[in-house]
């Protein structure tokens, strides 16, 4: 099951009002759209509530936005429950989004996936007791070329397998914040090993 | 739309429909041209149904067409010229009976189906598949949370028909698509459990679901598979609002199983939460079906209520012809004892329009007074009173569906989602069209989620914020000269009186600032087509006439009105509060409101039945009470009205009942009148009788007999004719249609509308010019039926309310109604679902005043104005604003009605049930209870 699931009873806050920033950072967002057309104001919005409410959107934040926004509030959840990011019941403080599709998974996502159960004693899906760490299994992230990777919160780690996986969270345990992109300290999705081409460009200032 | 054929075949398109060339009109899809050419094909997501919009998406209707490499959804698809359709080419019926083989293969099995009979599977059946190939993948588990409609997930096909009825038809938002792929599944909210969610219980998603995934719960057992199913349907109009609403009951035997929604004009198909699921109070346990006489020495005590299960302590059972002898000869004694003037009449805006004007002929003729009256006296008397003044009629000027042609759209003192449901649909439609919404209430309503402009102005300072508007027109030069000059008169009188009342002046007034009002009436006066729609808001108070003067005027010098979404529309109440004023129910007019003290129209009465008629106008409903207390009525007939809890001030109405001398009651139950009563007559309940109405837009519609009569209750028409003919009148009406024809002898706006047509064509709009020709739904298009054949702009005062908040009392009661209850709560408290959903008395407050107070959500309080006291629950309502309290007055164990204030506007003498001062205390012990 996703994080979709609402069938678990989820304890709602009762009120959610955007901080006097969030308030004016949704104003701009809905300054964007003509006069009559706020209502495609409602994906940034129901994101700054998510950031602003610790990466999960309470029901009362759903209808903080509708009402800002004149729309139904039967619209908001609809779009809310229809987009995977937004998160409708409380997540971890690292939030791993975990990549199984075709390329991931032929580059070792099990290995990732099993890594994390195992550090976490967590199933997808699942929460640890602490409140830490939520794991999810995700479609497509749209990075192949550094497969297998985990989304934790807004940031990649790529070319992980079964040890640098253990590693991330252990970091992440100890409250340091590993760099973030390829594990492997890949350039970007230069080939594994460093570049095979190329190898001598030099640039203005004399960086590479 | 003038052009017979020439500038529509212009535009039709013609394209081969299985080898046939058809013809397409403009905006005509396949589907639809099919159909018309007698051309079945699938279909499940879409419903022919007026306000369903295809949406193409359960692929059950595909065709071929010639070229295209793919096949096309037949109900979104709108045809080219020369196009060649094949509907039933193998390619398309394969890939038709593969989405019914997937679907089936979903669906619970047919003999533990909710519908086995439904629309899903007639055509499962017609494609020829009875069972799925395919592995099941999802059962939800049933939802009966509701106490109306079962949910069956499990039979539901994702059509989104539901979504579409909730939001696009009814625009209650309620229902939803949530979550995507094979995840996606229809919500009630936040999916919510639907008795849990928003759901006003419309029912419109039943009658549109394929499947029977939604259906009445009445249909199926606990395990929401089929229990019963009707054999027999009658059609007809429901008994509740003054929208009229046409329905088909669904009769099982003699037992009314549910009700659908018929095309009628003014609802197409649409219905609300009482039209649909508020009838079995027909056959609720304390129905009585005696008749009754009071015991000898039975005291009538104004204070200690009856027990309306048990009548027998109080009463016995009579023959009909004892009860009829005794309650004549009662009426008789009074009557020759102290003259006419000692007895009076209620009748009923609930009955048909033959029994409204056999029961007023009664009381002219028989009794020879004018003391008839019925409710409407407490709801728009004020408004008739104006409009007969202004443009000398009292009814519509045009239908509420006139909405659709409006650029701007006022709503004043009326709150339609609650209290006209279906017309409300009409007006949000109108919204999602793009027209501008102005509601103007003290109090929030639901339509303020579509308005444009919501002015909650303070409470009784209707006059001040109207003023502000005719002040802006007028001095921004925005009236309609040409219109003003052509159609009215004395414009100079009302252009002077709000002259100085300017928005900047009656701002603090009216609590609406200035720029507001300045936009909402600029923007009421250059719109291409305004109309104004109003209720109680506007007319319960003692500056009611005035009310309606102003919009009046507001609509005349913008010229307004007598044009395609212009016009002035008083929302009425009752199912028949138009059509029981318009034949005559009222003190001061005969039918169509020619004035009893006209002595030529009296001449004609006189010789049509026969008998000598009061020259002078009657007394009203109040002044009737007040009559009762002076000692100068003294004997009464009330048939199905229920003064006892819709009267202000009702303590002192039910004292007014007790004294009299005679009472004769006719009625359902045991109501809060009938425990006053000398004789009680058991009569006629709405499916129970045959009759016509008259709804809010001018239309006669018929009501049909679908039920018979329960024990030895009888027809209320067969009841006032045997007691006509005790009282010396020698009647002899075989039925409904008897009435109708002499009825139409005295009212010229029942030209060309004969009982017959009524009957064939189910609803004819009045007045109709002939025969073979629908009637005006328009009117006033050239003037106006005034003696000057001008309208006449009356100015008028700035006036208070009769009682304002003091330190005694410092806050402001106001009454009204509720959605799922009908007026007193006689028929509709007594109605399960009805009762199952609202069913205690309660108060709403604004959240802000309870919090002051320390009265917690459903805690106990106690509401006194200087008539009375009450206690009752609290509800927040952040709707109502500080300093209100709203008291729904359907509530017998806490009538809101013991605290109003019965002054009187002074030309429509309608009572100020709107406003007065009272206090709010919590009641401490309660709070224990938690």
């Amino acid at each position: 099951m996703s994080a979709h699931d609402n069938s678990a009873p989820v304890a709602q806050p009762a009120r959610f009002a955007f901080t006097p920033a969030n308030l004016e950072k949704a104003k701009a967002h809905i300054a964007k759209y003509p006069p009559g057309r706020q209502a495609s104001a409602v994906l940034p919005l129901l994101d700054l509530a998510q950031r602003q409410h610790d990466n999960w959107l309470p029901r009362a934040a759903m209808d903080v936005v509708a009402d800002m926004l004149g729309m139904a509030r039967i619209r908001v959840y609809e779009v809310a429950t229809f987009y995977t990011m937004f998160n409708l019941k409380p997540v971890g403080k690292h939030f791993f989004q975990i990549c199984t599709t075709t390329p991931c998974w032929l580059r070792g996502s099990d290995a990732v996936v099993a890594a994390c159960k195992k550090k976490l004693g967590i199933g997808i899906g699942q929460t640890t007791a602490d409140g830490m760490f939520t794991l999810k299994e995700v479609e497509c992230l749209g990075a192949c070329v550094n497969a297998p990777i985990i989304q934790v919160n807004d940031d990649f780690y790529e070319d992980l397998d079964g040890r640098s996986t253990e590693a991330l969270i252990d970091a992440l345990k100890r409250g340091e914040k590993p760099p973030v992109g390829s594990v492997k300290q890949r350039q970007t999705s230069a080939p594994d090993g460093g570049p095979t081409t190329l190898k001598d460009l030099s640039f203005a200032g004399g960086k590479r | 739309m003038s052009d017979g054929g020439g500038g529509l075949a212009g535009r039709t398109i013609k394209f081969f429909l299985d080898e046939a060339e058809v013809e397409a009109l403009p905006g005509e899809t396949i589907w639809q041209v099919a159909q018309r050419n007698g051309v079945e094909i699938p279909h499940l997501c879409y419903s022919p149904e007026p306000g369903y919009r295809p949406d193409g998406n359960c692929r059950a209707c595909m065709v071929e067409i010639e070229g295209e490499r793919v096949l096309a959804a037949s109900c979104v698809r709108k045809p080219a010229a020369g196009m060649k359709v094949r509907s039933a080419s193998e390619r398309a019926k394969f890939s038709r009976k593969m989405v019914f083989d997937l679907l089936v293969s979903d669906q619970p099995s047919r003999n533990a189906h909710p519908d086995p009979d439904s629309k899903f599977w007639r055509w499962a059946d017609k494609v020829g598949v009875a069972a799925g190939r395919f592995p099941a993948t999802h059962h939800p588990k049933p939802d009966r949370s509701h106490p109306a409609m079962a949910v069956r997930l499990d039979a539901c096909i994702e059509c989104n028909l539901c979504v579409r009825a909730c939001r696009e038809v009814q625009v209650n938002d309620v229902i939803g698509m949530a979550a995507r792929n094979h995840d996606a599944k229809i919500i009630f909210d936040f999916d919510d459990p639907m008795g849990a969610s928003t759901c006003v219980a419309c029912g419109e998603c039943v009658q549109a679901c394929p499947t029977g995934a939604l259906i009445e719960s009445a249909l199926v057992d606990e395990r929401g598979v089929q229990a019963q199913k009707p054999n027999r349907e009658v059609d007809s109009v429901c008994p509740y609002c003054g929208v009229g609403c046409q329905i088909t009951y669904k009769i099982k035997d003699d037992k009314l199983l549910y009700v659908d929604g018929r095309t009628g004009p003014s609802n197409l198909n649409r219905l609300c939460v009482k039209g649909r699921f508020g009838f079995d109070y027909v056959s609720h346990p304390q129905r009585l079906t005696k008749p009754m006489i009071r015991k000898p020495g039975m005291k009538k005590d104004a204070h200690a209520p009856l027990d309306p299960s048990n009548p027998w302590s109080h009463f016995r059972e009579a023959t009909w012809d004892e009860a009829l002898d005794v309650a004549a000869a009662g009426l008789k004694k009074i009557r020759d004892a102290h003259g006419p003037k000692g007895l009076a009449g209620f009748g009923s805006a609930k009955g048909s329009n033959e029994e409204a004007y056999l029961f007023q002929k009664l009381v002219r003729a028989g009794f020879g007074t004018n003391n008839v009256d019925h409710c409407t006296r407490l709801c728009h008397a004020s408004s008739v009173a104006g409009l007969l003044e202004g443009i000398g009629s009292g009814a519509v000027t045009a239908p509420f569906m006139a909405a659709k042609d409006a650029d701007v759209i006022v709503i004043i003192g009326a709150n339609p989602a609650e209290n006209h449901p279906v017309a409300a649909t009409f007006f949000k439609n109108a919204v999602k069209r793009g027209a501008t919404l102005i509601v103007m209430d003290p109090r929030g309503q639901a339509l303020k989620r579509h308005a444009t402009h919501m002015l909650q102005f303070k409470p009784s300072r209707d006059v001040a914020m109207l003023s502000a508007m005719l002040n802006v027109i007028i001095s921004e030069g925005l009236a309609d000269k040409q219109y003003v000059q052509a159609h009215t008169e004395d414009f100079d009188k009302v252009a002077e009186s709000v002259k100085d009342r300017t928005p900047e002046k009656m701002a603090p007034v009216c609590g609406i600032d200035a720029e507001t009002l300045r936009t909402v009436a600029r923007k009421f006066a250059r719109a291409e087509a305004a109309i104004i729609f109003w209720g109680m808001g506007i007319s319960q108070h003692v500056h009611g006439t005035d009310n309606t003067r102003c919009l009046i005027a507001l609509s005349l010098i913008t010229g307004q009105v007598g044009r395609p979404g212009t016009g002035l529309h008083p929302l009425r109440g009752q199912n028949n509060v138009q059509g029981a004023s318009d034949v005559g129910l009222i003190p001061m007019f005969f039918p169509d409101y020619m004035s009893v003290e006209d002595p030529a129209r009296r001449a004609f009465y006189e010789k049509l039945w026969g008998a000598k008629l009061d020259p002078k106008r009657g007394l009203t409903v109040v002044e009737i009470v007040n009559a009762i207390h002076a000692d100068e009525i003294h004997g009464m007939y009330i048939m199905g009205e229920n003064p006892a809890m819709s009267d202000p001030d009702v303590q002192h109405a039910r004292e007014a009942l007790a004294k009299l001398d005679h009472l004769v009651v006719q009625d359902l139950f045991l109501t809060e009148t009938a425990y006053y009563a000398d004789v009680f007559l058991p009569g006629s309940a709405w499916p129970e009788k045959t009759g016509t109405v008259s709804n809010t837009n001018r239309q006669v519609q018929m009501g049909r007999q679908a039920l018979p009569l329960p024990g030895d209750a009888r027809h209320d028409l067969w009841i006032i004719q045997e007691l006509a003919r005790r009282l010396g009148l020698g009647w002899n009406y075989a039925g409904p249609a008897d009435v109708f024809a002499e009825m139409k002898q005295g009212m010229p706006s029942l030209d060309n509308i004969t009982w017959e047509r009524v009957d064939r064509e189910s609803s004819v709009t009045y007045p109709c010019s002939a025969p073979d020709k629908p009637g005006d739904d328009i009117v006033f298009s050239d003037g106006f039926p005034t003696k000057s054949g001008r309208g006449r702009l009356v100015p008028v005062e700035i006036r208070p309310p009769a009682e304002e908040p003091d330190e005694q009392y410092p806050m402001v009661l106001t009454t009204g109604r509720q959605l799922e209850h009908w007026h007193t709560g006689a028929m509709t408290r007594r109605a399960s679902v009805l009762d199952a959903i609202e069913p205690e008395a309660h108060t709403s407050l604004s959240p802000g005043d309870m919090a002051r107070m320390g009265i917690s959500s459903g805690a106990m309080v106690r509401v006194s104005t200087r008539r009375g006291t009450i206690e009752l629950r609290a509800r927040p309502d952040n709707a109502v604003p500080p300093g209100m309290i709203f008291i729904p007055f359907c509530y017998a164990e806490a009538a809101a009605n013991v605290l109003t204030n019965p002054q009187l506007d002074p030309m429509g003498k309608i009572p100020e049930f709107k406003f007065c001062a009272a206090r709010l205390d919590p009641i401490a012990a309660t709070a224990a209870a938690e």
